[in-house]
């Protein structure tokens, strides 16, 4: 009732966990077999050690992050972390390898490395607004975007999806520059380059300034975009943006969304896509709706 | 979801806070806290275990900001989150133990000092609790302790000789945890700090409790919140 068909690639359920919000840690808490993929944590060539200073801080509804992309470098990964994600892809969970760089070269040298592992897709991440060179700037617009999912595509055999920024110029037309380069699918959005102040110390709270939005306080925004995307693009698409329950996993759906990627809410409870599955699977028998194909897009 | 048994003040800002059902945990350990359905504040809240048995959990917080605002204005019979327990706590001990506690630091301590002193590898608990103004929960730390030695205004840090002990115990201020690893001359001593770092999620996930450490970056939820105090690289 709930598998969903993403391009060539079945999901046993449309719920995913979101790059960087689910780690290592989770496995213990509950039955990570049950969710439908995993994200990893965006991936870099080297090790990094992230941004200094505050990293998080909650606002209305929301919260800021300035994580900076740490990560232990694609060495390690392949080394350290696919060996576990494999075991949970041998339990029918898909695996998402989320991957940024600072040059258009180290997104090419990423995706090649990982072109013959065994994982389920790529994400390519032009949508970081907290590093200072790469990530979100190859998202904002569509010429940047276009050239690297082309290098990107002609480097990686695995299905491609590319996560869109909300900051970016135009994101109907990155969306469909995606497309056209041969992205298998999208996903959108990624957190919205936002700011707080430390009014006692007359301060930015965070050392680079600007950090990356998350949580309930965007979805109504996110939601807008996933809609006009999914007008434009053939390819399927991923929704992303302050999903905490079933009702708002199905909001995208009806916009047009494929699956569904759960972020914020895995912080507030580690139980949250377990929760919206169950959630979505009761609304489809209450409204006897057979599948999600049913009701994809509708709107 | 859980019931709330009491969420009483007991000093201007210092709430405790017992809540019925059997968990898990050991000593050092800690729970996120969410006792609001709103999503403002957004995250749960990391507390330390402060006492635990068959029937009930309970910790000590000190009013700060939205979050313990909030859980202090629960009542007897209120619903509340938790999750965990989560980190890694601290360690098997021998021999003398000295557990010392700055300010809401001491939070940690009390379920570790009556853990402690029922085993019979150790010799003795002493406990040093470092206050600002006022001294609190004296009487219970009393009857866990084969010492109890309580400093008000100063630096609790000086009243303790560190290398006559076979395990420290910290949790406080990061200056404090800093002075007591900086005393140690003996090898013999093992110094164990609890730390404290803004958390987003509480089990590894958001990364944005990073601490560095002698062997890179670490994460204060989940492979803390207690290390071993030589390794923390201090601000």
């Amino acid at each position: 009732m709930l598998q969903v068909l993403f391009g060539k690639i079945i999901f046993k359920n449309p719920v995913i966990a979101a790059s960087g919000t689910f780690g290592t840690g989770f496995e213990q808490h509950f039955d990570l077999s049950q969710i439908g993929g995993i994200c990893t944590k965006g991936l870099t060539l080297c090790h990094r050690t992230g941004n200094k200073g505050i990293r998080i801080w909650e606002t209305a509804s929301g919260i800021m992050n300035s994580i900076g992309l740490e990560n232990k470098g694609i060495d390690l990964f392949i080394k350290q972390d696919l060996p576990m994600l494999k075991k949970i892809r041998d339990e029918g969970v898909r695996i998402i390898i989320n991957i940024s760089g600072s040059t258009m070269a180290e997104y090419v040298e990423l995706a090649a490395l990982l072109s013959e592992e065994e994982a389920d897709m790529i994400e390519l991440n032009i949508s970081c607004p907290n590093v200072k060179e790469g990530g979100m700037l190859f998202g904002i617009t569509s010429s940047t975007a276009r050239e690297l999912v082309r290098q990107v595509r002609s480097v990686n055999k695995l299905p491609l999806i590319v996560k869109l920024s909300p900051n970016a110029d135009d994101i109907v037309k990155i969306a469909q520059c995606c497309e056209e380069e041969g992205a298998d699918g999208l996903s959108l959005v990624n957190t919205f380059k936002a700011m707080a102040i430390d009014i006692k110390r007359r301060m930015p709270v965070f050392d680079n300034i600007y950090a990356g939005l998350s949580g309930p306080a965007i979805k109504p925004i996110a939601l807008r975009m996933v809609h006009e995307v999914c007008q434009k693009v053939k390819i399927p698409v991923m929704g992303i943006g302050g999903i905490c329950n079933g009702r708002d996993a199905l909001e995208f759906i009806m916009v047009g969304a494929t699956c569904i990627q759960v972020g914020t809410a895995n912080f507030i409870n580690p139980n949250s896509c377990l929760q919206i599955i169950t959630e979505i699977d009761n609304f489809l028998r209450t409204e006897g709706i057979p599948s999600l194909d049913e009701i994809r897009g509708i709107i | 979801m859980a019931k709330i048994i009491l969420n009483d003040q007991i000093d201007s800002d210092i709430y405790y806070l017992k809540i019925a059902g059997k968990y898990k945990g050991s000593v050092g350990q800690f729970y996120m806290l969410r006792g609001w359905n709103s999503y403002h504040p957004v995250l749960g809240r990391p507390f330390s275990i402060f006492d635990l048995d068959n029937k009930s959990i309970s910790f000590i917080y000190k009013t700060v900001g939205e979050g313990s605002n909030l859980l202090s204005k629960l009542k007897e019979n209120d619903n509340i989150e938790l999750f965990g327990p989560y980190g890694r706590g601290f360690p098997q001990a021998k021999g003398k133990v000295a557990l010392i506690g700055g300010g809401m630091g001491l939070a940690s301590l009390y379920f570790t000092a009556r853990e402690l002193k029922v085993q019979s590898s150790i010799e003795m608990v002493h406990i040093y609790l470092g206050f600002k103004e006022r001294a609190i929960l004296v009487d219970l730390f009393e009857k866990v302790s084969h010492k109890l030695i309580i400093d008000i205004g100063g630096f609790i840090s000086q009243k303790v000789n560190i290398n006559s002990y076979d395990y420290i115990f910290a949790c406080g201020p990061e200056d404090m945890m800093k002075a007591i690893v900086r005393q140690k001359r003996s090898e013999k001593t093992k110094i164990f700090i609890s730390l404290e770092r803004r958390m987003g999620c509480g089990l590894g996930a958001c990364l944005s409790c990073s601490c560095k450490t002698r062997e890179g970056n670490k994460l204060t939820c989940k492979d803390g919140p207690v290390f071993p105090g030589e390794d923390i690289c201090f601000e």
